[in-house]
């Protein structure tokens, strides 16, 4: 590690790499020898999981200068929250990040009640927390299997889609969707849980807690992936805070930050005894050893909270058409992803006037410029595997 | 019985027992090991509706291709492009020229088998090179070029392991290595003949290590990783020819195979001592028949593990991949030749 006058922190791999690059655009402008090759991965390209584009400049299989290029999945969810009432903009930013929906909805929801002044009643916080560590479960289960193809691994994916089956079972029972719930409202959820559910879901969370006991067997121990993944795409603790990395990869850089212990909001996490989960290290191993823990740490959490949620109403009293009287409010929680968080702007309507969504996954691969310079190719698909996006959660 | 036989009878034989020992290998790894083995492990049954068990699933996918387009690119070189395929196959074919599976049941015996088995096993790496090059395509390009690079760094490993078989059998031609290992005694004991697995067996490891290599299977299979390059030299291919790619892939594992079962599993052959045989000439004409079945059982045992580690490994980087060749195979594979000459001229 050395500093450079700017003060960052830069590793001796990339500084080898920025001569590398000095060197060869010094070679192309005395036209001595060969020029370098730009390689466009994406829009469509297996390792992407959606349309997400890097443009990358190789110099053989090194990485010169590489670009996130973003959009292709645009989808407008600010502008169309503004013509849709409370309510019904849940059923929107569900799909933002489509593989942990429920905790979409929820900072959305808090900041409404934030607005109105209401707060739901115990019940219905405990279940939200119970949904929402289960959407991150069904979440982070198959990055945990997607990590495996990407390095080409292709057994523990299926083994991750069977098992994330059994999470999302225990969404459609008590919501009745498995993507999509739309079950959050403004005071409370739209229905109690059913009968049996409890039981059902004691019995699931040992399922996913083998399932993660698995992956560790086939995946983390295996001498390959350790190779590939450890020391690869190293981020350190400053400069994940300077790009504003949240969730897993800010905690895999050692920084001890998780919004559901750091702020106090009408959730349950304060009522189950759980930790947060870092790693010093800030390599690709270490992202990826962070999310395998947290899903550990997140069965656990739902194991405690179904023995202990309250008798209660699931609904505030909240009036039939919904007003969220005037001003704004800015609540973020720690999804799967990392921070994701809502400013809402009301002007006293029945929908909201403006909202800002500041989603994990934009500001997660707003580092890859910095990242990629100088790894090579393969080492492009360890590190996006690692920092882990969904491109929905990207372009919104 | 083939004596008997006009010269073009015996040819014509052997032209279609070379196409069956290309293709009934190549099916049967396909649909054992491709569609069952690895729908098993992964926890889900595999290709079920077209046949019992699935069972002409191949067919059904070999239909399908032969009915797509035959597409090549436009700015590919379309003569280089269409030929890519064939080469690859006929690396194949000429690969199970040299493969003995009876007494009298070879295609060409020839005192220099072992040496052309290694040669012409890379002349799939030119067309592979031409496919990655003739393609127009930047993933193509960096496939062929990965490819060509493994392929050359793994076929000295493959030669190093194989020199040991041969100083231990003081031949180069693989029937009488088999011969010999089901001829020859180890430790005094006739009872298993001496497959060359038991005194060869760091040769063996090297030896599968590097066919994995050459057939580009996980974990070394760079030059297509389909997560980074999208399909690697084969990604413009479509319809018959990328059919023909992925035959020769298969066959070539299967063909890789029957040479490792012959240099180091004894081959076609049962020990001599169980019937009181004393040399070829004494080995019972059934053993025509018997012969390509044991081959056959030897050959699956040996793709198993390739497959095995296929299904089970995530892939190298190339660099790892050239300093595991360099650093590691080739080292241990010269000490297992100085060993093995050492322990021939002790006994």
């Amino acid at each position: 590690m050395t500093a450079t006058t700017s003060g960052q922190v830069i590793s001796d791999r990339q500084q080898l790499a920025y001569i590398a690059s000095q060197a060869a655009d010094a070679r192309v402008n005395v036209e001595l020898e060969t020029e370098g090759m730009t390689l466009n991965i994406g829009p469509q390209h297996p390792a992407t999981h959606g349309t997400l584009r890097i443009i990358a400049r190789l110099d053989g299989e090194q990485v010169i200068w590489a670009e996130p290029s973003a959009g292709y999945m645009h989808r407008g969810y600010e502008k169309l929250t503004e013509v849709r009432s409370f309510p019904q903009v849940t059923a929107l930013i569900n799909r933002i990040d489509w593989l942990g929906s429920f905790a979409n909805e929820v900072p959305f929801i808090l900041a409404a009640e934030k607005l109105m002044g209401i707060e739901a009643p115990p019940r219905a916080q405990y279940i939200r927390t119970i949904l929402f560590e289960l959407s991150r479960i069904a979440n982070v289960t198959l990055f945990l299997g997607d990590l495996g193809v990407q390095l080409g691994a292709i057994t523990p994916v299926f083994f991750a889609f069977r098992d994330r089956e059994y999470a999302l079972n225990l969404i459609e029972a008590a919501t009745g969707g498995r993507f999509h719930p739309n079950f959050d409202r403004i005071g409370g959820l739209k229905d109690d849980l059913p009968k049996g559910w409890i039981d059902e879901a004691k019995a699931t969370m040992k399922k996913m807690k083998q399932f993660c006991d698995t992956i560790e067997d086939l995946l983390f121990g295996n001498e390959i992936f350790q190779i590939r993944t450890r020391g690869i795409g190293v981020i350190p603790k400053d400069v994940a805070m300077s790009y504003g990395l949240s969730g897993a990869n800010a905690r895999a850089s050692g920084i001890d930050w998780d919004l559901r212990r750091d702020q106090t909001l009408p959730m349950a996490w304060d009522k189950a005894d759980w930790k947060v989960i870092t790693h010093p290290a800030g390599d690709s191993f270490a992202r990826c050893w962070v999310r395998l823990q947290e899903t550990r740490e997140a069965c656990s959490i739902v194991e405690q909270l179904v023995d202990n949620i309250p008798a209660g109403p699931i609904m505030a009293k909240v009036p039939r058409i919904v007003k969220v009287p005037e001003g704004e409010a800015w609540v973020s929680t720690e999804n799967p992803l990392g921070e994701m968080g809502y400013y809402v702007v009301s002007k006293g309507d029945t929908g909201p006037f403006r909202v800002k969504i500041r989603s994990a996954s934009f500001n997660n691969i707003s580092i890859t410029p910095w990242l990629l310079k100088g790894v090579f190719v393969p080492d492009i698909i360890t590190i996006l595997a690692s920092l882990y996006f969904i491109l929905g959660d990207i372009d919104r | 019985m083939l004596a008997t036989l006009p010269y073009w009878g015996v040819s014509l034989i052997r032209i279609l027992g070379g196409i069956v020992a290309v293709l009934l290998p190549a099916g049967s790894i396909v649909y054992i090991f491709l569609f069952k083995m690895m729908s098993f492990m992964q926890s889900r049954l595999g290709p079920m509706e077209a046949g019992p068990y699935g069972s002409m699933q191949l067919f059904a996918e070999v239909g399908k291709w032969l009915q797509k387009e035959d597409l090549a690119p436009d700015g590919a070189d379309k003569r280089l492009f269409k030929m890519a395929p064939l080469i690859v196959l006929a690396s194949t074919f000429l690969l199970v020229a040299v493969v003995p599976f009876g007494p009298d049941a070879w295609f060409t015996n020839f005192e220099a088998g072992v040496f052309y088995a290694l040669a012409v096993s890379s002349v799939s790496v030119l067309g592979i090179l031409m496919a990655g090059w003739s393609s127009a395509n930047k993933y193509s390009l960096m496939g062929g070029l990965r490819a060509a690079g493994q392929l050359i760094a793994y076929e000295l490993p493959m030669v190093l392991a194989v020199i040991g078989v041969v100083i231990q059998a003081g031949t180069m031609n693989l029937q009488q290595i088999v011969v010999k290992q089901n001829n020859d005694k180890i430790f005094g004991l006739h009872f298993l003949g001496n497959p060359y697995i038991l005194t060869q067996f760091v040769g063996f490891i090297v030896f599968m290590i590097a066919v994995q290599a050459e057939l580009t299977q996980t974990p070394f299979d760079m030059p297509i990783a389909e997560s980074e390059l999208v399909s690697g030299y084969m990604t413009e291919y479509s319809g018959f020819r990328f059919l023909i790619f992925f035959i020769g892939e298969f066959a070539t594992a299967g063909v890789f195979a029957l040479i490792a079962s012959a240099l180091f599993l004894g081959g076609w052959g049962v020990p001599f001592s169980w019937f009181g045989w004393h040399n070829i000439g004494d080995v019972a004409n059934w053993m025509n028949v018997v012969g390509p079945l044991i081959m056959f059982v030897k050959m699956m045992i040996v793709v198993f593990l390739i497959m095995w580690v296929r299904f089970s490994f995530p892939r190298f980087r190339e660099d790892q991949l050239q300093r595991f060749a360099w650093k590691v195979l080739i080292p241990i594979a010269l000490a297992n030749i100085m060993l093995t000459a050492i322990l021939k001229v002790a006994f």
